[in-house]
């Protein structure tokens, strides 16, 4: 369990953390979300003591980090997937590792194993490719067998068979009642992994809620439709008191309509259809929605995004809203 | 998503790690710098060049003095070692900001300060470490010279608190010396910044006080020769200093001690309080 009480970071004038409150829960994967640039290393940084906040706290089953006596027993980071000497072989870098929390030496041969680094244990980790370094930063965090894992950007440079594995790796050390906190500008990768998401957006808190509660609010689905005859379509919709809007290629999209029920409007008046098709608006395009609410001069053309009159609005003062205050 | 989500308040599923936990203390960190140090290139480069040219000009010297019969002026041929100290000290200065330099180019410090947060800890256990591999290694190579210099170039027979000032300190001074270049790259957390400066603390009081001819320079002139780092090493081996009212035998360990001292105390204060 970790608490994040009022978390600040300041450099200079600029804040890179603001007032950042959360937890992050035991047992679940929480992702910890937000563009470039938005704090998350900053955060995850303070959270290992690596930097001083300017002012709040970071607590770790109640202890600071540093009172911590063995860290890696109770947290395994992988923060920069460098974060080695290269000069050293993969083996003598995690050795010095484990002798520094009092870790017996078949620990490393097993956390080799566990990443599939065991083949090149004894080369110098300077020629690893960033995947072969990626799990290299992964195995030292699976050192201590901690309870708690941090990743930063864990899937960068994998390729789509290590991107696989760490989804499932990620799952499996969450399924035993470990805590994960992962980090990432993916929303995608997020869905796939994440059960709690926390987003972040120049510093600030914008959510704080469970993966299928975001889910369920932010993908709008609409029904898409694409017919020859279309300004007798529109009419027709009019009509009905249904709301087309237009979204190029001759195309029409409808909230809060069915297939079913469109498919047979059109079929009694006789109205030739190339596309009925029931949509989703992706995830990524509700958390770029997000957080560029939190981006005071970012571009807003048309509102793509209809579905969310009564829904939250993300705007500067970042409302923070969470399964138990607005959750269902 | 496998797994349920859990809302606040139920009850959280808690991993307990299998591994025993054991107090970990400063022998650990001790272990694991020793596990860095024999672990990396720049260890048996900077090293072996030290050995090298401890041995090589120590012993070239030493075969030079004997063949044209240099006059040693009732000095005993243990001074002849100083050449080979002078430039393998470069090696170990080199070797001593690289010790901690390093970890901030390749981003080693942060996962050594994750698995260690106690910083003091860390930088202690780096020093320790290297200070007595330099130490064992110069005090030895240093002595097996001083026994051959003595052996080939016919000199009177040196006293045994010259012998301990040619070995031992010759050794602390060096390993010293070291130490503060360690400091000094803790400080600047940049290799080259921190080579570079250290290579200049070494030759720079020489070459300026060679510049200051001036009447009101004078005194300054004569500090900066009697207490350049080679004056210091000079002085070590002789009974009296480049002068007069220069340090000498002991004293310049002594001084160096306690810059190195304070150098540390300033790259433990600033450590423990600096974003990494």
């Amino acid at each position: 369990m970790i608490e994040l009480e009022g978390l600040t970071k300041r450099f200079g004038t600029k804040v890179a953390v603001d007032h950042l409150s959360f937890q992050v829960r035991p047992g679940v994967v929480t992702g910890f979300l937000g563009p470039n640039g938005a704090g998350k290393s900053t955060t995850m940084r303070m959270m290992l003591d690596l930097d001083n906040p300017t002012s709040g706290r970071v607590r770790i089953d109640g202890k600071h980090y540093r009172d911590l006596e063995e860290p890696l027993k109770y947290i395994g980071a992988l923060l920069e997937a460098k974060a080695m000497h290269g000069g050293r072989s993969a083996y003598n870098n995690l050795l010095c590792l484990a002798q520094s929390n009092r870790i017996p030496e078949r620990r490393v041969a097993e956390v080799l194993d566990t990443v599939g680094l065991t083949s090149v244990a004894r080369k110098k980790s300077k020629g690893f490719s960033l995947g072969m370094a990626q799990r290299l930063g992964i195995a030292s965090a699976l050192l201590g067998d901690p309870e708690i894992l941090m990743f930063d950007e864990p899937v960068n440079g994998l390729d789509p068979e290590g991107i696989h594995w760490i989804r499932n790796l990620m799952k499996a050390l969450a399924a035993e009642g470990r805590t994960i906190f992962v980090s990432s500008h993916l929303m995608s990768e997020m869905a796939l992994t994440a059960d709690h998401l926390i987003v972040i957006g120049q510093g600030r808190l914008l959510a704080d809620t469970s993966m299928a509660d975001f889910i369920q609010r932010n993908s709008r689905s609409f029904v898409r439709l694409r017919s020859p005859q279309q300004e007798r379509l529109r009419d027709l919709l009019h009509e009905h008191g249904y709301q087309a809007v237009e979204s190029g290629n001759g195309t029409l999209e409808i909230d809060g309509a069915t297939t079913e029920s469109l498919g047979e409007l059109a079929a009694r008046h006789q109205l030739v259809l190339h596309e009925l098709s029931a949509q989703r608006a992706s995830l990524e395009e509700a958390f770029m929605q997000m957080t560029a609410g939190a981006v005071e001069y970012h571009a807003h053309g048309t509102d793509v995004h209809p579905g969310t009159d009564s829904g939250p609005r993300w705007g500067d003062q970042a409302p923070r809203w969470g399964t138990t205050s607005q959750g269902k | 998503m496998t797994t349920p989500y859990q809302q606040p308040g139920a009850p959280f599923g808690t991993y307990t790690s299998p591994i025993p936990v054991r107090r970990a203390h400063l022998g650990d960190a001790l272990a694991s710098e020793w596990t860095k140090i024999r672990s990396v290139r720049a260890t048996v480069w900077t090293l072996g060049v030290m050995v090298l040219l401890m041995l090589g000009v120590g012993l070239g010297v030493a075969a030079i003095v004997s063949n044209a019969n240099v006059d040693t002026e009732g000095e005993p041929a243990l001074g002849m070692g100083f050449f080979g100290v002078l430039l393998g000290s470069i090696c170990v200065m080199t070797l001593g900001v690289l010790t901690i330099a390093s970890e901030y180019g390749t981003g080693m410090i942060r996962t050594t300060l994750t698995a260690c947060p106690s910083r003091g800890r860390v930088l202690a256990a780096k020093a320790i470490v290297f200070f007595l591999l330099v130490f064992t290694l110069t005090t030895a190579i240093a002595a097996f010279v001083a026994v051959v210099q003595t052996g080939m170039v016919e000199a009177p027979d040196a006293t045994g608190a010259q012998w301990l000032r040619a070995t031992v300190g010759i050794g602390l001074f060096v390993a010293l010396l070291g130490l503060l270049a360690l400091a000094v790259g803790s400080l600047i957390r940049h290799s080259a910044g921190a080579i570079t400066i250290m290579i200049g603390l070494m030759l720079f009081p020489l070459v300026a006080a060679m510049f200051m001819m001036s009447e009101s320079l004078q005194d300054l002139q004569q500090a900066l020769l009697e207490y350049s780092i080679p004056s210091q090493l000079i002085a070590i081996y002789s009974e009296s200093g480049v002068s007069e009212s220069a340090p000498a035998g002991w004293e310049p360990v002594w001084i160096m001690l306690g810059v190195t001292a304070v150098a540390l105390g300033a790259a433990f204060a600033v450590l423990n309080t600096r974003d990494v």
